[in-house]
């Protein structure tokens, strides 16, 4: 997508004059600017951030092209959540910039915010369902908040979100009487309530079973595929995730140490990522916490015996 | 023995230094809350609602407090006005009590550890459950939506109950000084109504129950909206509500006892 030529432009062709340098210069600068947003629909450049004064991310870049589905996986204490939330405007950067849509996160007020986190929709770790409420009224809490729909448009949204999700006929029942993967799909429910045009997802796969594992993997590829959506995972479920994302960020002590298609993680032979990956008991992040040496520690003289 | 003073000196200063930060927090949480009201006016089902959760429900709690209280005060009232001759005087002994001191005191107490408990508990655990987050991250303002029409249904609820209190105070005199001691009907009610002032008495009551119906909701609210998302974190958060708001309470009592009723 190129910026056209503006009236001044139009004006210094018409007049068979040259474009002058530096006009050329800032055009090609918007004009690569708009390429990037249109490309990608959320940007990270040179984020840091830190809580009181601990670091958590130390300089990080990253891009999520639009339709992609991107993860960003590590160990817990990375930054992976930090980030997430800085992406979600929850919390702003100490430094550098977060795009989101061409728009600058911490340029923002709060009704600027919240108008961006009108096309946002997050899957929460424990689904965070209002308790509350049932399934159903979870569901079309957006839509009633937001929208002036008829409760009969409603109905026929919040059901065909419902059946995306497989549980359509659970639309009567209270979060308290779902399991947890239930409970995961109904808050994927929520989350695509008003067709978002970015999802993210804060560690998905924590504590479900290998089904429901899988189709809730399966849901996050299908959605974001049918919505048209970019969406970001952040997980530490290497083998799940490495199925359904077409890009992934590793991340390790606040910096980006790896990243690239699931094909090229899969078959990288950097240290770090090939004990994530294959679950390896020693490598890069060591199997013993820090202390003094074992033999000090067993009081054990070497020196004589 | 230095260092013990040091330790001490410090200790208190950072005691001061907390509650002063605290005391700041909680007023700019106060003052972001009636800023936020608009919508528990323009959507006033959900305030209603609240109005349900935190006074209808503490309907059962509030009547019957309020009936033994007054039977108490008749028995206490009728056995002293005796010895001077004036048990007729019961009803406006029972009466002034509870209009002006006990229906806003008790019916504030009752209500702290009643419906502020459960609020504190209530939004405490929404946002240790990452409720309040979601709602934030679906673009709703969790102070419009949670906290406002909670705070309004706190604020109306409260001098209901207290003049529901009342009432029933005043009835529990009834039965124990006419019916069951054997006062004049007519003389217990008539002297009721001629040293009961509306002005003076009543409406100086619902004026206290409104301002402790603030404090105890605000108090409540508060504690829960900062209560850390751990399970230990909201039990701590609903203990500090029933302290903290019993003794703004009685705090507040004394004040507005001492202007109202003493002219200071």
């Amino acid at each position: 997508m190129q910026v056209p030529c503006d009236d001044i432009c139009r004006m210094e062709h018409a007049g068979g004059e040259t474009e002058p340098a530096e006009a050329v210069r800032i055009r090609r600068r918007i004009n690569s600017n708009v390429e990037t947003v249109a490309q990608n629909l959320v940007e990270i450049e040179d984020v840091e951030f830190r809580y009181d004064v601990r670091p958590v991310l130390k300089g990080i870049n990253m891009q999520f092209p639009r339709g992609k589905v991107v993860s960003i996986m590590g160990l817990s204490g990375c930054g992976k959540t930090t980030t997430l939330k800085l992406i979600g405007g929850q919390l702003r950067a100490t430094r550098g910039r977060v795009r989101v849509n061409g728009q600058l996160l911490h340029d923002l007020d709060q009704a600027g915010l919240y108008r961006l986190r009108r096309r946002m929709g997050m899957l929460f770790q424990f689904g965070a369902l209002f308790t509350d409420m049932s399934v159903y009224d979870n569901v079309a809490f957006q839509l009633r908040e937001h929208t002036d729909l008829s409760e009969r448009i409603i109905r026929d949204l919040v059901l065909m979100k419902l059946n995306a999700v497989g549980l359509r006929g659970a639309h009567a029942l209270m979060p308290s009487e779902l399991s947890g993967g239930m409970a995961r799909r109904v808050a994927l429910a929520r989350a695509i309530a008003l067709d978002p045009a970015l999802i993210m997802y804060d560690e998905p796969f924590a504590g479900l079973d290998p089904i429901s594992l899988g189709v809730i993997g399966n849901l996050i590829r299908r959605l974001n595929d049918a919505l048209g959506a970019t969406s970001i995972v952040v997980t530490h479920d290497v083998q799940e995730s490495l199925k359904i994302v077409d890009y992934v960020y590793f991340m390790s002590e606040g910096v980006v140490v790896a990243e690239g298609t699931p094909q090229e993680i899969m078959s990288s032979n950097e240290d770090y990522v090939r004990q994530f990956v294959h679950g390896e008991m020693d490598g890069p992040v060591p199997f013993h916490y820090g202390g003094v040496p074992y033999v000090q520690d067993l009081r054990l003289n070497v020196a004589h015996g | 023995m230095d260092s013990l003073i040091a330790r001490a000196l410090r200790h208190i200063g950072h005691l001061v230094i907390d509650g002063v930060w605290r005391l700041g927090y909680a007023s700019r949480f106060f003052v972001l809350v009636l800023i936020r009201s608009r919508l528990s006016f323009r959507r006033f089902g959900l305030t209603i609602r609240e109005i349900y959760f935190a006074g209808v429900l503490s309907l059962i709690i509030i009547l019957v407090s309020g009936l033994f209280v007054g039977m108490v005060l008749g028995l206490q009232g009728f056995d002293t006005l005796q010895r001077y001759g004036s048990a007729e005087a019961v009803g406006t002994l029972v009466a002034l009590s509870l209009v002006r001191e006990l229906g806003p005191v008790v019916s504030a107490l009752l209500f702290a550890s009643r419906a502020g408990s459960a609020m504190t508990a209530e939004i405490g655990l929404m946002k240790a459950t990452e409720q309040i987050t979601a709602l934030d991250m679906m673009a709703v303002d969790p102070i419009s939506r949670i906290v406002g029409p909670r705070f309004w249904g706190g604020v109306i609820s409260m001098p209901l109950l207290a003049a529901l209190f009342s009432a029933m105070g005043v009835f529990g005199g009834y039965l124990i000084a006419v019916v069951l001691l054997g006062v004049d009907s007519g003389a217990f009610w008539s002297q009721m109504q001629a040293s009961v002032d509306l002005r003076d008495d009543v409406m100086n009551g619902v004026i206290k129950s409104f301002v402790f119906g603030v404090a105890v909701t605000a108090i409540a609210l508060f504690e829960g909206y900062d209560a850390p998302p751990t399970a230990e974190g909201v039990s701590g958060a609903t203990t500090r509500t029933v302290v903290t708001s019993s003794l703004a309470v009685l705090a507040i009592d004394f004040v507005l006892t001492a202007f109202m009723f003493r002219g200071i």
